[in-house]
C-alpha cells in the first residue's frame, strides 16, 4: 500500500514521517514514534485508555487515522513530565492513589488534564464528565476523581 | 484485536471535490469524526476501499446564527454544539442531545453529519467478524435471516443517533451536496424505515449543512434518553420534546423518538393534545401515542417492551419538566 507523509507535533516536537493510510494514531505514536505510554485496551472506542490531546481537546487514538492529524498538535502522557519530574496532575494520582495496575492511568490523566486546562477549578460533577468514557477495572473511580480534585489544589 | 483492513485515503479540500470523488469510486465511504465508522471496520462490518475524509474540508465547521435561524455545518462536532452558549441557551434539545453522545473523548472528533448518518445498530451486527461468523451473519449483512424477527425478511436494527430527535421537534432541514447539485429537505425525509437502508442520502451526497428555523422565544425544548451505564452508552430510547405552554395549557407540543425504530421518528398526532390542559389524562394521552409509534424490536440485550415503556415515561417527563408541570402523586402511575 502507498504510504503518505505525515507532518505533524508530537509532544512539542515536529515529526515527519511515511505512514499507510490505514495506520491508526494509536499504532503510530506506539511503533513509529515509540511513545509507548498510550494504552490499548479495548477494540475500538470502549474504554478510553488510549485518551491523548488533539489541538487541546480529548481523542481516542485507537479510532484516529494518523494520517488525519496532517499538521495538529498531539500529546501523550509523555509530555507531562519535565526533566524526569512529574506534572502536578500525576504527583496527585501517585499519592492519592488514583492509579492501582497504571493500565487506565495515562488515558484518565490525559482527559484530566484537558479539564484542568479549561477548567482549572472542576466541581465533581464536572471532574466525573469529563472522565465519563475512561474505565477503570481496579480503583472504583473514588481516589480518581479525588486525585483530579487535589491537583486542582482542592 | 481485529486490525484495520486496506483502503486509499483522500483528503478533499472542498465539499465539491468530496462529492466528485464520490461519484468517481462507488465503493467510496465519507470519513468525519470517524467515531462509528473505523470501529465498524475494525469489526469488519465495513470494507470500502477508498475512504473520503472531510477533516481537511473547511467552511464546514461553522456555527451561523441569522434572524432566519441557525445553521450548523456537518462538520461541526458534537462537543462544540454541547459547549455552545447560545444553543445551549436557546436550542437546549440539541445541546442535550450532543452531551449526552458516547464520552468527551468521542464527542470532540464526532460531528453533526456522523451523528446524523450513522447507520442503525442491532446486537446481531455491531459485533467482531468472528461473532457475526459465529451466528452465519444476517440479513443486514452477509446472511440471510433475520436473528430478530426470523419469519420476515425485514431488518429491524435501530437508529440510535441522539440528535436527530432534537433536530426533528425544532422542524430543521437539511442540506445535501453532490456532483450535479444541492437540495434542501427536511430532516425527516432522509430517513425511510428500514434496517438495512435507513437513509435516502445517494450514495454520492455529503451532508453540507442543517438548517434550524427561528422559533418563538416562547418555546422550550429537551432531550432525554435512558441507557444501560450514564455515559459511553447509544439509547435504549431517547425523546426530544419541543413544548409552547401558556398557563398550564399546551400550546405547541412536538416529540420526536430514536433508538426504538429504524429510523427517528416525529410523532404523529401531538396536535390533538394542543389546546388541552397538562394533566393527568393528556400526560396518558402522550404515553398512548409514544407506545403505538414506537417499535423497538429485540436489538438490544435490554427487552424491547421496557424500551417501549421506558420511551412513553421519557416524554411525559420531559413535557411536564419544559412546561413547569408538577405531577402530583400521579408520578407513580405515569406510563
Ligand atoms: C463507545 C461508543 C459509544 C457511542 N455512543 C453513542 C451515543 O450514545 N449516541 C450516538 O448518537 N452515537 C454514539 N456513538 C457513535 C458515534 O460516536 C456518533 O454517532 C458520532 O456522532 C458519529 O459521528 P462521526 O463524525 O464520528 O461519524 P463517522 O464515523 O465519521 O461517520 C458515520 C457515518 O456517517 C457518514 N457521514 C459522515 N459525515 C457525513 C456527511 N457529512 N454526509 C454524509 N454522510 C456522512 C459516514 O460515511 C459514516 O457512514 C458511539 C460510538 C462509540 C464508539
Ligand atoms: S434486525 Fe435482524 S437483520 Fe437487522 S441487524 Fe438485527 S439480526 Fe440482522
Ligand atoms: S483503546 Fe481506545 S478506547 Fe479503548
Ligand atoms: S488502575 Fe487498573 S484499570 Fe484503572
Amino acid at each position: 500500500m502507498t504510504k503518505r507523509l505525515l507532518a505533524l507535533t508530537v509532544n512539542g516536537r515536529m515529526r515527519e514521517d511515511a505512514v499507510a493510510a490505514n495506520l491508526l494514531l494509536l499504532d503510530y505514536l506506539r511503533g513509529t514514534a515509540g511513545l509507548t505510554g498510550t494504552k490499548q485496551g479495548c477494540d475500538g472506542g470502549e474504554c478510553g485508555a488510549c485518551t491523548v490531546l488533539i489541538d487541546g481537546q480529548p481523542r481516542l487514538a485507537c479510532i484516529t487515522l494518523a494520517a488525519a492529524c496532517e499538521g495538529r498538535v498531539v500529546e501523550t502522557i509523555e509530555s507531562l513530565a519535565i526533566e524526569g519530574r512529574m506534572s502536578r496532575l500525576q504527583q496527585a494520582f501517585h499519592e492519592k492513589l488514583g492509579t492501582q495496575c497504571g493500565f487506565c492511568t495515562p488515558g484518565m490523566i490525559m482527559a484530566a488534564e484537558a479539564l484542568l486546562r479549561r477548567n482549572p477549578r472542576p466541581t465533581d460533577a464536572d471532574i466525573r464528565e469529563a472522565l465519563s468514557g475512561n474505565l477503570c477495572r481496579c480503583t472504583g473511580y473514588v481516589k480518581i476523581i479525588e486525585s483530579v480534585h487535589a491537583a486542582a489544589g482542592g | 484485536m481485529e486490525r484495520m483492513p486496506q483502503f486509499d485515503l483522500r483528503r478533499p479540500a472542498s465539499i465539491a471535490e468530496a462529492a466528485a470523488l464520490l461519484a468517481a469510486e462507488p465503493g467510496a465511504r465519507l470519513l468525519a469524526g470517524g467515531t462509528d465508522l473505523l470501529p465498524k471496520m475494525r469489526r469488519g462490518i465495513e470494507r470500502p476501499p477508498v475512504l473520503v475524509d472531510l477533516g481537511a474540508v473547511r467552511d464546514i465547521s461553522r456555527i451561523d446564527y441569522a434572524d432566519a435561524g441557525l445553521a450548523l455545518g456537518a462538520g461541526v462536532t458534537l462537543s462544540q454544539l454541547a459547549m455552545d452558549g447560545r444553543i445551549v441557551h436557546h436550542h437546549r434539545a440539541i445541546a442535550e442531545a450532543a452531551r449526552s453522545v458516547a464520552g468527551p473523548g468521542h464527542r470532540s472528533a464526532a460531528t453533526i453529519g456522523g451523528n446524523l448518518c450513522l447507520d442503525t445498530r442491532c446486537v446481531f451486527y455491531n459485533q467482531s467478524e468472528w461473532w457475526r461468523a459465529t451466528n452465519h451473519y444476517c440479513l443486514k449483512l452477509g446472511g440471510d435471516v433475520c436473528h430478530v424477527a426470523p419469519q420476515g425478511s425485514h431488518c429491524h436494527a435501530a437508529f440510535c443517533g441522539d440528535l436527530a430527535p432534537a433536530l426533528l421537534v425544532l422542524g430543521a432541514s437539511v442540506e445535501l451536496c453532490a456532483s450535479r447539485g444541492a437540495r434542501v429537505i427536511p430532516l425527516s425525509d432522509l430517513y425511510r424505515d428500514d434496517g438495512v437502508a435507513h437513509l435516502t442520502l445517494e450514495p454520492d451526497e455529503v451532508l453540507v449543512r442543517v438548517l434550524v428555523p427561528a422559533r418563538s422565544p416562547a418555546l422550550v425544548s429537551g432531550y432525554r434518553k435512558a441507557r444501560a451505564r450514564g455515559a459511553i452508552d447509544f439509547p435504549l430510547a431517547g425523546v426530544a420534546c419541543a413544548v409552547v405552554a401558556r398557563n398550564g395549557v399546551l400550546a405547541e407540543l412536538k416529540v420526536a423518538l430514536t433508538g426504538t425504530n429504524s429510523r427517528p421518528i416525529l410523532l404523529t398526532g401531538t396536535e390533538a393534545l394542543v389546546g388541552r390542559v397538562i394533566d393527568e389524562a393528556t400526560l396518558s394521552a402522550l404515553g398512548k401515542l409514544v407506545q403505538k409509534q414506537a417499535s423497538p424490536m429485540r436489538t438490544t440485550v435490554t427487552q424491547s417492551n421496557y424500551r417501549r415503556q421506558v420511551a412513553a415515561a421519557l416524554a411525559q417527563r420531559l413535557v411536564c419538566e419544559l412546561a413547569g408541570y408538577e405531577p402530583s402523586a400521579a408520578r407513580a402511575s405515569m406510563s
